[in-house]
């Protein structure tokens, strides 16, 4: 089977482009350019360039000794959460930066949910030079305020959302409305594998470089390409793509997504979209999202707001409706538990969203001789503050 | 033959008015339509509010998460409209996004529109080629018009695939923007309207977005067949309630 996005952008049934008028040309624009800027030798030099000498790549590949004792398995961490800025999102925004200079844009916006999509777009418009403005929920500018800060520092201006629930689906929505409002100055840098086609395959791709690198790192260290799991953590789900990429193809592989459960799935606080979603359209997708009988979308909740959003991306959805890839759902208490015994055994602070992957190892058992990449998606100095007031540290 | 185009044949300039179903209160739908029709005005447009409605600004946005709040579900607004047709006989129009529409079964909604009277369907976020592709057939099985929308940005290639699929008319965003952000026309947005008139398209075109007073109305219609107003209406309807609705349309046609 293809688990790779179709000419239309679709991923069996998910997917797609469903978008008001107003935003085709925009959208036309980036579908009928991207693979072609994405193939051009000199976009390929400035973008490798970048990701070495600016992001820090390749990101080590770590095995996680003590770790992989506790579980009786062969863990190795690879390590998105040591690059600039402090996880993944980079590798996209550095991408989409390049595609919108070349696309003669000059006005980049975004959507932040915690704020780590923005600054690390906030950093590239300073490298650039570019105008930036990120929306971002008013209720998530008030809990995330050191990455508004950092934003600003960076010299983005933040904007926040004042409609609905004021997070990040309402900062998505103020964004859309922002490229609808300015059509042909303006580059829609999104932050996951979300949003209309082309949006998801290119920020796949972009993320691709995680598993690109995971195979010649593993085959040093393994002598072989393959890894018997994958584990990655999905809130709309790009570090997964990435690190998935290049197995997506190869049912040797197999693939666990962990989504937040939040305070559990049947709490009604909860984002575990694989299980309480419903197929529907979002944010110009066509996915699973959460909603009510009546096709209204419902308010999400974890702890990590890196997963707070109430879809997934339609490859994810396209991997759980195949049952390529198996969905997980870990709760609040188990991720912070996961991410505090990650600071123990191997001195390393995880994000929240990657201290959801990590909880897997508590819910099922693997085999001494198998070989396992986790990819720690980002690092948890932006949670300080939600680590210290849960462990009343 | 659809009242809408009926109606499209009148040699008038056509005047539609937008509200949101469910606002200012629960139960203010019926009697919003009514009023509506004895002030003078040519098509409604029932806005079936959406949780997260990408192509609106503020106002209307606002007035969706009202009605929301106010208990309008899909059901109930077909309750609502269920006896309409024994006491209006002006199109009516249901705008809404798509996935309340996708939810409730695409075909089950057509079915509902049909029975209850609805002549035509906006759906700002359903794609003109899907439309095509996979929902065109059972719109026209129930009789609806499907109205699609261009926009300044528009090619002149996609504008005449738009109109050979369309069957009623064709809705003239103003300008590139979300509905009521906006006041006034500029050489813009007429060289646009002009531009299109000149393209002799088989479909009228109405043009929506920025309109909100006599003057914008006269502007917009100069060249057009009629002009819709969104915002300026909630507004209104925010301020003063339902039971000036007439006074708001004559200063519009005055």
């Amino acid at each position: 089977m293809n688990y790779k996005a179709d000419q239309k952008g679709y991923y069996g049934v998910f997917g797609g482009a469903y978008i008001p008028e107003m935003l085709y040309p925009n959208v036309e624009e980036l579908r009928q350019n991207y693979l072609k800027i994405m193939a051009e030798p000199s976009f390929q030099k400035e973008f490798q360039e970048l990701l070495k000498d600016y992001v820090g790549r390749p990101s080590p590949l770590y095995f996680a000794k003590r770790l992989s004792e506790k579980y009786t398995t062969k863990i190795y961490l690879k390590r998105e959460d040591l690059n600039h800025t402090g996880a993944h999102k980079i590798n996209n925004t550095i991408g989409q930066i390049l595609m919108a200079k070349r696309l003669g844009k000059s006005r980049i916006i975004a959507e932040t949910g915690a704020g780590q999509h923005g600054v690390a777009t906030a950093t590239v418009c300073a490298l650039m030079g570019l105008e930036c403005i990120v929306y971002m929920g008013e209720i998530d500018i008030a809990r995330q305020a050191p990455n508004v800060a950092r934003m600003k520092m960076l010299g983005a201006t933040v904007v926040p959302a004042l409609s609905g629930s004021r997070t990040l689906k309402d900062a998505t929505n103020e964004a859309i409305r922002d490229w609808i409002n300015n059509p042909v100055d303006t580059y829609y840098i999104i932050g996951s594998v979300v949003g209309p086609h082309p949006y998801p395959d290119m920020v796949a791709r972009f993320q691709a470089i995680i598993s690109e690198e995971i195979k010649w790192q593993l085959k040093e260290k393994e002598g072989r390409e393959n890894p018997d799991v994958i584990i990655a953590c999905v809130g709309g789900g790009s570090n997964a793509a990435g690190a998935y990429y290049h197995y997506l193809n190869n049912d040797e592989v197999q693939l666990i997504a962990v989504e937040a459960a939040g305070l559990g799935i049947d709490s009604g606080e909860s984002a575990a979209t694989s299980v309480l979603g419903k197929e529907g359209i979002i944010h110009g997708s066509k996915t699973l999202l959460m909603q009510t009988e009546d096709g209204q979308i419902t308010e999400p909740y974890s702890i990590s707001a890196g997963l707070d959003y109430p879809g997934v991306g339609p490859l994810h959805a396209h991997l759980h409706a195949t049952k390529r890839a198996e969905f997980v759902s870990v709760t609040d208490a188990e991720a912070m538990k996961a991410g505090l015994e990650l600071c123990e055994l191997e001195g390393i602070i995880p994000a929240i969203e990657s201290a959801h992957a990590l909880a897997v190892f508590e819910k099922q058992t693997f085999k001494p001789n198998e070989v396992i990449v986790l990819n720690l998606s980002g690092r948890g100095d932006k949670d300080l503050n939600t680590y210290i007031d849960y462990f009343k540290l | 033959m659809n009242r809408i185009n009926q109606k499209l044949q009148e040699d008038k300039k056509l005047l539609s008015i937008y509200f949101t179903a469910g606002y200012p209160k629960l139960d203010d739908t019926a009697s919003i339509i009514q009023h509506l029709e004895k002030s003078g005005v040519d098509l409604i447009e029932i806005g079936l509010p959406f949780s997260d409605p990408l192509a609106d600004g503020p106002t209307i946005q606002a007035s969706s998460t009202q009605a929301l709040k106010n208990g309008i579900t899909t059901e109930k607004l077909f309750e609502q409209l269920k006896d309409i047709r024994q006491t209006v006989s002006i199109p009516l129009i249901i705008m809404g996004y798509f996935n309340p529409m996708l939810q409730y079964g695409v075909e089950a909604f057509c079915k509902k529109c049909q029975e209850n009277g609805i002549d035509g369907l906006i759906i700002p976020d359903l794609p003109v080629d899907v439309y095509h592709e996979k929902y065109k057939a059972i719109f026209e099985k129930y009789g609806l018009i499907n109205v699609l929308l261009i926009t300044p940005q528009t090619s002149d290639e996609r504008i005449d695939f738009i109109d050979a699929i369309s069957n009623g008319f064709i809705y003239m965003v103003s300008s590139a923007s979300v509905t009521g952000s906006q006041s006034g026309f500029g050489t813009v947005q007429t060289d646009y309207f002009k531009r299109i008139a000149d393209m002799n398209l088989t479909n009228p075109q109405i043009v929506g977005f920025g309109i909100s007073n006599n003057e914008t109305f006269t502007q917009a219609t100069k060249h057009t067949k009629g002009a819709i107003i969104g915002s300026a209406f909630i507004k209104h309807l925010t301020a003063n309630g339902i039971d000036t609705i007439d006074k708001f349309v004559k200063n519009i046609l005055a």
